[in-house]
């Protein structure tokens, strides 16, 4: 597997045409991974939509980094039907400011996955035209696929049951 | 059960404390997805789900329906989650197996492989000639056997009851062949990193010859009932009508997108597990509706039929598993004189292997589409991160687009042919 971007011309050409929006890029196990920037990341996702062709976002989901900062990945999983390639794009985020922009109005895709990656991290979507839960049931608190949420059987937190819960735990309250 | 359990006449009081967060969907996000008419009352709204039969598990849909044609459709989805992703986390990569098959239920080793190969890949293992071509084999009997189940339940949605039983008939040769290699009906979990669980055992190739043998005619017996029956197609042909630009937007993948005329198939763009070796054509439709995605799939029964027979007559000699002893678990026997072999399985069963660091993506071609699976790994035994990429997750975002116009009785035929599993839908 090559392991370097000069044995990969097609995607030399992108990275050279993405200019300064690309601040990383790491080829591993044949795969590429951009890394860009909240700020040029619907720049960048246009760029890669219409002019490289990559017409499909295949998915998107985020990684919990914890306790590295920043903290959380955004990962654009795309691919080109047309050029037979696939492209990894992703943005970092701090654990203090948890938004990014959405990617709905480039990819249509991106609705579901983004409400998915919402309702499981807490990262918001601006400019998203219906952020609301997906998976988890509605009354439901937290975000259960966060790092400081124990893998553990416990009992679910609605909305009607949380005081209950928190008062049957373990720790010390004052 | 605690003291404290709640009373039933105790949660409505809460619920009346705490904000409105417990609301499914506020009235300013409900405005936003249905049209003004609703709020008039020119047109109304109805749920359908989550339990219908015809839904396929648990999904609810709520209709806005002007007379019987559906102006707008908002999914709701989650009633199937499980929390595999998360779980995932708390497990060593060879523990993670099992929970892998119960993502879509009706093709467990479709699942396996996207997460094992992934694995695979951040270790940068070989895996062996014919644990490959043993695993092309029972990949292309999942598909059959998750393309027998979508055709007898699409047909009995529509009205067609005959074809479900044939079906179920024809799915339990395939569902010996699982029980005969892994011991497992539904919850195969045959596959292991870096090759199989075992070789298979003898009788194997009889089984699969004889599905080889009684398929192609139990094939035109489907055709028969189906294929030109005009009460079939009035209900299919020209129903759930998605253009190709629309189906690629909406991340559809799988024969429902082949169904509207785009060519697109893992095992042809980015071959696995030796696919590349084997000769199958793509069947591909034209219209987009819900009768060319039938076509499709029915024509996907063949090429699996072709694919198989080929693995059969070419299968290699040798071991089914890769040798490096930090992955593959030693003999049984050797443990016994063989100290090294003791700590490797001691090792392996108590901490297992550590996976470099890295991020790698894998997907494989599932009944459905694109299943894939992304892993973050930390270095360490357990992976940071494990993603399923839910082939029926991203066709069941274009349903709205596909059904708007529709006869609310469409729903059900379209619903069907799209072919989601909640389980995998919601993970």
């Amino acid at each position: 597997m090559p392991d370097t971007l000069v044995s990969l011309p097609d995607f030399s050409g992108i990275v050279a045409d993405l200019g300064d929006a690309v601040i990383e890029t790491v080829v591993a196990h044949g795969e590429v991974t951009l890394v860009t920037t909240r700020e040029r990341l619907i720049e960048a996702l246009t760029y890669l939509r219409n002019q490289a062709r990559f017409e499909m976002l295949v998915d998107e989901t985020c990684v919990d980094y914890f306790p590295q900062e920043p903290r959380f990945a955004i990962v654009y999983q795309l691919n080109s039907l047309s050029r037979t390639m696939r492209l990894r794009v992703k943005v970092f985020l701090s654990e203090h400011d948890k938004t990014i922009p959405s990617a709905c109005a480039v990819y249509l895709s991106a609705n579901w996955l983004e409400r998915e990656i919402y309702d499981l991290f807490g990262v918001t979507f601006e400019g998203h035209p219906d952020l609301r839960r997906i998976l988890m049931p509605a009354g439901y608190e937290g975000h259960p696929l966060l790092k400081e949420v124990p893998v553990t059987v416990e009992e679910v937190a609605f909305s009607f049951n949380r005081r209950r819960i928190d008062a049957d735990k373990p720790y010390a309250r004052e | 059960m605690p003291a404290n359990n709640p009373t039933l006449h105790e949660a409505p009081e809460s619920v009346l404390t705490e904000s409105n967060a417990q609301l499914d969907i506020t009235l300013e996000q409900l405005k936003k997805l249905v049209t003004p008419r609703a709020f008039t009352g020119e047109t109304m709204l109805l749920n359908m789900g989550p339990q219908h039969p015809s839904t396929h598990g648990v999904l609810r849909l709520l209709l806005e329906l002007d007379g019987e044609t559906i102006v707008s459709c908002i999914p709701d989805i989650g009633f199937l989650h499980t929390g595999i992703e998360k779980t995932h986390e708390g497990k060593t990569y060879s523990k993670g197996i099992p929970l892998t098959d119960r993502i879509d239920y009706l093709a467990p080793l479709s699942n396996n492989l996207a997460y094992v190969g992934c694995v695979e890949k951040l270790l940068d293992l070989e895996v062996p000639l014919r644990a490959q071509y043993i695993r092309v084999i029972l990949l292309e009997l999942t598909r059959m056997n998750s393309h027998l189940v979508w055709l007898g339940t699409h047909a009995l949605d529509i009205g067609a009851m005959s074809v479900f039983l044939y079906c179920m008939r024809e799915r339990e040769m395939i569902l010996d062949v699982y029980e005969l290699v892994a011991g497992a009906r539904m919850m195969t979990s045959y596959f292991r990193v870096g090759g199989l669980w075992r070789d298979i055992p003898p009788g194997f190739t009889d089984l699969v010859q004889k599905i080889l043998d009684v398929f192609p005619e139990r094939l035109l017996e489907y055709e028969k009932l189906l294929k030109d029956n005009p009460m079939w197609k009035e209900r299919t042909v020209g129903i759930g009508v998605i253009g190709k630009e629309d189906a690629i937007a909406y991340g559809m993948t799988g024969p429902s997108l082949r169904g509207s005329g785009v060519n697109y198939d893992v095992r042809k763009a980015y071959p696995y597990s030796s696919y590349d070796q084997f000769e199958f054509s793509v069947p591909v439709g034209s219209n987009g509706d819900v009768y060319d995605r039938y076509r499709c799939r029915m024509e996907e029964f063949h090429q699996s039929l072709k694919i198989i027979e080929q693995a059969m007559k070419r299968l290699p000699a040798g071991p089914v598993m890769v040798d490096n002893r930090k992955i593959a678990p030693p003999p049984k026997h050797e443990i016994a004189y063989s100290m090294e072999s003791l700590i490797h399985h001691f090792k392996l069963w108590t901490e297992g292997f550590s996976v470099p660091e890295g991020e790698a993506y894998f997907a494989v071609e599932s009944g459905k589409g694109e299943f894939g699976c992304y892993i973050s790994a930390n270095g360490g035994p357990k992976p940071r991160r494990v993603h399923f990429r839910a082939p029926s997750l991203c066709n069941l975002q274009a349903l709205p687009r596909m059904s708007r116009g529709c006869l609310i009785a469409d729903m059900v035929a379209i619903v069907g042919s799209i072919d989601i599993v909640l389980g995998e839908v919601d993970r």
